[in-house]
C-alpha cells in the first residue's frame, strides 16, 4: 500500500513537471536550458549559504537569524579587499574569515552563555542582525555595490550545445557549490572533527559525556557556518549585487532551503537548494509576477506532508 | 513508579524555552491557578450580572486612574502627541498584543503577525477605496469585514501549517511565510500593485465625524486596543485559555489528558490573527497607505521587538513596549541621526534580551524585589542596632 502512495506522489509531482518540461522544450529549447543552468547556479549559491545555517542549527539547535547579515558582511569585506588589492582569491578568503571571526565572537561572547535557551538565542541573533544590518548600511550606504568577476572568469563561454553561450562566472558558481559540497562531505565523514559534529547532531549530551570538549566543537561549527555565509557573500557579490535587503533575501532562501530539505541535514540543504533555485528561476522566466507563489506552494506542500522536511528526522 | 516520580519524568522530557515559563508575576486573581474555578467568590450571593461581579473583583485604583488618564489624554496633549505618538502606539501595541497572546499564553512565537496585519491592510485597500484603480470601492463596513475574515483565514492556515512543528521551528516557518508574503506583494502588480502599493486609504466618515482627525482616531484606536486587551484577559481565563496554557507548559501531558493540542494552537492562531487584523486595518488608516515597505522583514521583527521589549508574559507588555518603541522612533532624531534608529532599537532590544527574561516588566519586577529586600534588610539591621 505504501509503495502505491509513494508512486502516486511521484506521479502527482512529476507528471505536471514532465508535461511542463516537454512543452517548454518544444516551445523554446534555449530558454529552457538557460533557465535550468541559471537555476542550478543559483541553487549552488543557496546551498553554500544554507549549508552553514543548517550545520549550526543541526548541532546547536540555534536558529541564527543573523546569517543573512553575515552573508552581506562577507560580501562587503570581499568587495573592499578586491578593490584594494585586485586579488579575487584574497577577497574570497577575507570574506570567509571576516564572517567566521564575527560568528566566533557571537558564539563565544554571547550565545555560549545561554546554551539550551533556544528562544533567547534566537532573539539575540535577531537583535544582532538588526545592529549589523544598520552598521553595514551606515558604512556602505544604500548604494548598490557590484564586484567584478576575476579576469580568468570574465565573459561567456561559447560553443556550448543547445544554449550556445553562458557566463563563465555563473558556471563557476556551480563548481564552487559542488566543491563546498564535497568538502563538507569529506569534513563530516572523513575527519575527527566531522565525526564529533555528527555525534553532536545526534546526541549532544552523550558527546559531552564521552569526554569531548563540546564548547570547542560548537565554536568550530559556528565559525564554519558563519564563514560559509561570508564565502557565499563574496562569490554572490559578483552575480547578485550587494545592497541592504540582500541579507533578508538570503536569510529567506536559507530558511526555505532548510525547511524544505530537512533541518540539520547537509544533503537536505543541497536538495532544498536545488528545488528552491529551480522554482525561483523557472518562476521568474515563465510567470514573473507570481514567481514567489511557487516558493509558497513548495513550502506549504512540504510542511503539509513532511513537516520535518524532505530528509528531516525527528529531533 | 510513584506518582510524583512519574510527574517529574514527564516534565523532565520537555525543556521549556525561556519565554514559555508559566506567568509568575501577574496581578493577583488572573493567574491560572486561581482561575481554575475553585476560588471562593465573595460576591456569589448578590444577583448582579456576572461581568459586573468580575469587574468588581478585579478592578483596582490604578486601573481606574490609567483609564481616566487615557480618556483625558487627547484633550491635554498636542495633536502630534495624540496622533503620532499615542494612536500609533495603540495600533502597534494591538498587533504586538496578538504576538504576546500567542507567545505568552500559547508558547508560540510567530513572526508572521505583521504579515497577517498586512493581509488585512491589503484586503481593505483592495476591496475598499484608494487612489489606485485596482481597488473595488466596496462600502467601508463590507470591506472591513471581508478584510478581517481573509486575514483570520490566512492566520489559521499559517497556524495549521506551522503548529505541526514545534518551538524553535515555528519562528523559522512563520518568518519564511512573512518574508515570502513580502516578496509576493513586491513582485505582483496585478493584485497588490507592486512597489507602489495603495495610497489614500483613509477611514470613512461615519456619524458626521472625520475619523482621521487626531482625537476621533485616538478614541477609535483606544477602543479597539482596550477591547483587544480585555478580550485577551478574558480569554486566558476561559477553559480554552487555561487549556492553552497547559499546552504551552506540557503538550505531552495535555495530549494524554485528551486535549487536542493542534486544535488549541490553531484556535490561538485564529484569535491572534483577529487581533492582528484589527490592528492591520487601523494601521493602514493611520498611515493612509500600505506598501510592501510596511510589512517587510524589518516590521515583522519590530513587532517581536515591541512584544519582547515590554515583556511577553503580560498583555500590557505589548502596549508598554509599543510606547517605548514609538517614543524612541520619534525622538531618536534628537539622540543621534534619524537614519540610525535601527541601531538604537537593535541595541535596546539586545540589552533587554541579554539582561531580562521578561522585558521591561521583568526588569521592573527585579528592581522591586531588590528594593524590597534592601528595605527589609535595612529595617532588620536598624532593629538589630
Amino acid at each position: 500500500m505504501k509503495l502505491t502512495a509513494k508512486h502516486w506522489a511521484w506521479l502527482l509531482i512529476g507528471g505536471p513537471l514532465l508535461v511542463f518540461s516537454i512543452w517548454a522544450i518544444a516551445d523554446n529549447t534555449r530558454l529552457y536550458f538557460v533557465t535550468l543552468l541559471n537555476g542550478l547556479t543559483l541553487a549552488a549559491l543557496y546551498f553554500i549559504v544554507a549549508s552553514g545555517f543548517t550545520l549550526v542549527f543541526g548541532l546547536m539547535r540555534n536558529v541564527n537569524l543573523a546569517h543573512g547579515s553575515l552573508y552581506l558582511l562577507g560580501g562587503y569585506v570581499g568587495f573592499i579587499v578586491a578593490e584594494k588589492t585586485g586579488w579575487w582569491i584574497l577577497a574570497v578568503a577575507t570574506g570567509f574569515l571576516a564572517a567566521a571571526i564575527l560568528g566566533l565572537l557571537m558564539q563565544v561572547l554571547i550565545l555560549r552563555h545561554m546554551q539550551g535557551q533556544d528562544m533567547r538565542q534566537t532573539m539575540v541573533t535577531i537583535g544582532l542582525s538588526i545592529v549589523i544590518a544598520d552598521l553595514l548600511l551606515w558604512a556602505f550606504t544604500a548604494q548598490v555595490h557590484q564586484m567584478d568577476a576575476p579576469e580568468w572568469l570574465h565573459g561567456p563561454i561559447r560553443g556550448l550545445p543547445l544554449i550556445k553561450a553562458y557566463s563563465a562566472y555563473r558556471l563557476s558558481l556551480l563548481g564552487f557549490g559542488v566543491a563546498i559540497g564535497i568538502f563538507l562531505w569529506w569534513l563530516l565523514t572523513r575527519t575527527r572533527v566531522g565525526a564529533m559534529i555528527r555525534a553532536g547532531v545526534d546526541d549532544r549530551n552523550m558527546l559531552a559525556a564521552s569526554g569531548v570538549n563540546v564548547n570547542l566543537v560548537f565554536a568550530i561549527t559556528f565559525m564554519l557556518g558563519a564563514g560559509l555565509a561570508g564565502f557565499g557573500g563574496v562569490i554572490g557579490a559578483v552575480e547578485l549585487s550587494m545592497v541592504p535587503g540582500e541579507d533578508t533575501r538570503l536569510l529567506l532562501a536559507s530558511l526555505i532551503v532548510v525547511i524544505v530539505g530537512g533541518m540539520g541535514s547537509v544533503v537536505g540543504a543541497a536538495l532544498g537548494a536545488v528545488i528552491l533555485g529551480l522554482a525561483e528561476t523557472y518562476g521568474l522566466a515563465y510567470a514573473p509576477t507570481y514567481s514567489v507563489v511557487f516558493t509558497f506552494v513548495i513550502l506549504i506542500l512540504v510542511l503539509a506532508f513532511r513537516p520535518r522536511g524532505i530528509l528531516g528526522r525527528p529531533a | 513508579m510513584s506518582a510524583s516520580r512519574w510527574r517529574r519524568a514527564m516534565q523532565g522530557g520537555f525543556q521549556q524555552p525561556a519565554l514559555q515559563l508559566p506567568a509568575r508575576s501577574q496581578p493577583a486573581g488572573s493567574s491560572p491557578a486561581s482561575a481554575g474555578g475553585v476560588e471562593t467568590d465573595p460576591y456569589a450571593e448578590s444577583n448582579a450580572p456576572r461581568w459586573l461581579k468580575f469587574l468588581w473583583r478585579h478592578l483596582s485604583a490604578r486601573h481606574v486612574l490609567i483609564f481616566l488618564f487615557l480618556l483625558a489624554y487627547p484633550f491635554v496633549a498636542t495633536p502630534f502627541f495624540t496622533f503620532q505618538v499615542a494612536a500609533q502606539s495603540l495600533v502597534l501595541g494591538l498587533i504586538a498584543l496578538s504576538l504576546t497572546f500567542l507567545g505568552g499564553y500559547g508558547g508560540i512565537v510567530s513572526l508572521a503577525q505583521m504579515s497577517v496585519a498586512g493581509v488585512a491592510g491589503y484586503s481593505i485597500a483592495i476591496f475598499g477605496v484608494s487612489s489606485t484603480p485596482i481597488s473595488l470601492g466596496w462600502p467601508w463596513w463590507v470591506a472591513v469585514l471581508v478584510a478581517l475574515f481573509i486575514a483570520c483565514a490566512c492566520a489559521t492556515v499559517v497556524g495549521w501549517l506551522s503548529v505541526r512543528t514545534e518551538g524553535i521551528y515555528t519562528i523559522m516557518i512563520t518568518l519564511a511565510f512573512g518574508v515570502a508574503f513580502y516578496y509576493l506583494v513586491l513582485q505582483n502588480y496585478s493584485l497588490f500593485n507592486g512597489f507602489q502599493g495603495f495610497q489614500k486609504v483613509y477611514p470613512p466618515d461615519v456619524f458626521g465625524l472625520n475619523w482621521r482627525e487626531p482625537v476621533p482616531f485616538y478614541f477609535l484606536t483606544l477602543f479597539w486596543a482596550m477591547a483587544g486587551y480585555l478580550a485577551v484577559k478574558w480569554l486566558v481565563r476561559t477553559p480554552f485559555g487555561i487549556a492553552l496554557q497547559g499546552v504551552r507548559d506540557n503538550p505531552r501531558r495535555m495530549e494524554a489528558l485528551g486535549f487536542n493540542i493542534v486544535a488549541h494552537r490553531v484556535a490561538a492562531y485564529a484569535f491572534g490573527g483577529l487581533l492582528a487584523a484589527i490592528g492591520g486595518v487601523l494601521l493602514v488608516w493611520y498611515n493612509g497607505l500600505i506598501t510592501p515597505g510596511s510589512i517587510n522583514v524589518g516590521w515583522q521583527i519590530n513587532i517581536l521587538v515591541i512584544a519582547v521589549l515590554g515583556g511577553m508574559r503580560h498583555p500590557i507588555g505589548a502596549f508598554l513596549g509599543s510606547i517605548v518603541f514609538v517614543l524612541l522612533q520619534t525622538f531618536a532624531i534628537d539622540l543621534i541621526d534619524r537614519e540610525r534608529f535601527n541601531l538604537v532599537i537593535g541595541i535596546v532590544f539586545l540589552a533587554i534580551v541579554l539582561f531580562s527574561t521578561d522585558g521591561l516588566l521583568g526588569l521592573w519586577d527585579k528592581l522591586r524585589t531588590r528594593m524590597r529586600h534592601q528595605t527589609s534588610d535595612s529595617v532588620a539591621s536598624t532593629q538589630r542596632h
